[in-house]
C-alpha cells in the first residue's frame, strides 16, 4: 500500500459577529469535512470562533516574494493615499 | 416516618443512578486520555484529548451533584478516585480497550450515537441540576458523534485494511452495545418519576443512527445473539482493574492531593 502524503488546508477563523475571517494556521485533512472538524479541533479549544473556513492550500494564489518591488513599492511614496489630510467632524467620533 | 423512608430510598437511588451515569463519562474520558500523546495525526491527537475532557468535565458535574444528594461530604475526588473496582457502575463498553483507531471511533459511534438522544431527554428531567447538566452535555456530544460518524464512513469505505479493521472492530465490541439499553430497577423507578430517561426507549433511534452510518460506510451491523453485561452491578471486565490503578494512583499516593 502506498501512502499517499495527506492534504493541507489553510485555516481562518472569524472571531465574533462584524469581524472579518483571519488566517489562524493549516491542518492536514484528507477532505473537506475533516478538515473543518480537525479545525475545530485545533483551532477553537479556547472559544477562539464563531465561524471557521477552511480552504485547501493548494487553492490559494499567492503573489511572488521575488516580484515584491513591482507589486508594492510603488505605493510607498504615494502619502496622499492615506485619509490623514482630511478634518473628521467632532460628530463623527471615532472612525 | 413512612414519608421519610420513601425520601431516603429515593435518594439513594438518585446517588446510585447519578454514580453509574458518572463513570460512564469517567471511565471513557480515561480510556480516551490514552490517545494523549499517541494518535495517528496532531488533529487527531487533540480532537480525542478534546472528547476525553468534554467527558471528564460532565463525569466531575454529576460527581459533585452526587456528593450532594449523598450527603455524606464527599466530593467529586472522594467518588471518582476512592472507590473500589466492584463500586463502578459503569457500562461494560466504555471500559474496552483502544485497540487500534477503528475499536476506538468504533466504540464513540456506538455510544456518542446511544448518548445523543440520551442527554436530550434527560435535558428535559424534573430535575432541575440533572436538566442543566444534559442540556450542556448534549451539544458535546452532538459534535462528538459528528467526529466518530465521519471517521468510521471514511475508514469503513477506505482502503481495504480500514475497512477490515472497521468489521473487526464491529465484530468485537458489539456485543457490548445491548447494556447500555437495559433498565434495573433503579432506572425504572426514577424514569417513571420523571427524573431518568428510559433508555430501553431509545434503541429504535439509537438502530437508526448507526443503520445510517454503516451503510455510507459500507459495513454491516453484526448480528450479536449474546449481549454482554453486569457492569451496572460492577461485575466488570478484566480492564476496569488496570484502569483503575492509573486512574487513582495519583490520590492514593498522596490523598487529598489537588491542583
Amino acid at each position: 500500500m502506498t501512502e499517499k502524503a495527506t492534504p493541507l488546508w489553510e485555516v481562518f477563523i472569524r472571531p465574533r459577529n462584524g469581524l472579518a475571517h483571519k488566517h489562524c494556521g493549516s491542518v492536514h485533512a484528507n477532505d473537506a469535512e475533516l478538515a473543518l472538524q480537525a479545525a475545530r479541533d485545533v483551532y477553537t479549544r479556547r472559544g477562539e470562533g464563531q465561524s471557521i473556513w477552511v480552504v485547501r492550500s493548494s487553492d490559494i494564489v499567492a503573489s511572488d516574494p521575488a516580484e515584491k518591488g513591482m507589486m508594492f513599492e510603488p505605493t510607498a511614496s504615494k502619502i496622499y493615499r492615506h485619509p490623514t489630510f482630511y478634518e473628521i467632524p467632532e460628530e463623527v467620533g471615532n472612525m | 416516618m413512612g414519608e421519610h423512608v420513601t425520601m431516603v430510598a429515593a435518594n439513594e437511588r438518585l446517588f446510585a443512578y447519578l454514580l453509574r451515569l458518572a463513570d460512564d463519562q469517567l471511565i471513557l474520558g480515561q480510556r480516551l486520555s490514552e490517545w494523549c500523546g499517541h494518535a495517528p495525526t496532531l488533529e487527531e491527537d487533540l480532537a480525542l484529548a478534546n472528547i476525553a475532557l468534554d467527558l471528564i468535565g460532565q463525569a466531575r458535574a454529576l460527581y459533585a451533584y452526587a456528593g450532594e444528594v449523598e450527603g455524606q461530604g464527599r466530593d467529586e475526588d472522594q467518588l471518582a478516585y476512592l472507590r473500589y473496582e466492584r463500586d463502578y457502575a459503569n457500562a461494560l463498553l466504555v471500559e474496552q480497550p483502544n485497540g487500534d483507531f477503528a475499536h476506538t471511533i468504533v466504540r464513540q459511534l456506538a455510544y456518542a450515537a446511544f448518548m445523543r438522544p440520551y442527554w436530550g431527554a434527560l435535558a428535559r428531567s424534573s430535575d432541575a441540576t440533572l436538566a442543566g447538566i444534559a442540556a450542556k452535555a448534549e451539544k458535546e456530544v452532538a459534535y462528538h458523534l459528528r467526529h466518530s460518524a465521519e471517521w468510521a464512513i471514511r475508514l469503513g469505505d477506505g482502503t481495504a485494511e480500514s475497512h477490515r479493521r472497521m468489521a473487526a472492530a464491529l465484530e468485537e465490541l458489539w456485543r457490548f452495545t445491548g447494556e447500555l439499553f437495559e433498565m434495573d430497577e433503579t432506572a425504572q423507578a426514577l424514569a417513571e418519576a420523571g427524573v431518568a430517561v428510559d433508555a430501553a426507549a431509545l434503541e429504535p433511534e439509537w438502530r437508526a443512527t448507526i443503520d445510517e452510518v454503516l451503510s455510507q460506510a459500507t459495513l454491516a451491523r453484526p448480528e450479536v445473539k449474546a449481549m454482554q453485561s453486569g457492569g451496572r452491578d460492577g461485575r466488570h471486565s478484566e480492564h476496569l482493574g488496570h484502569i483503575l490503578t492509573e486512574l487513582q494512583y495519583m490520590q492514593r499516593a498522596y490523598p487529598g492531593l489537588s491542583w
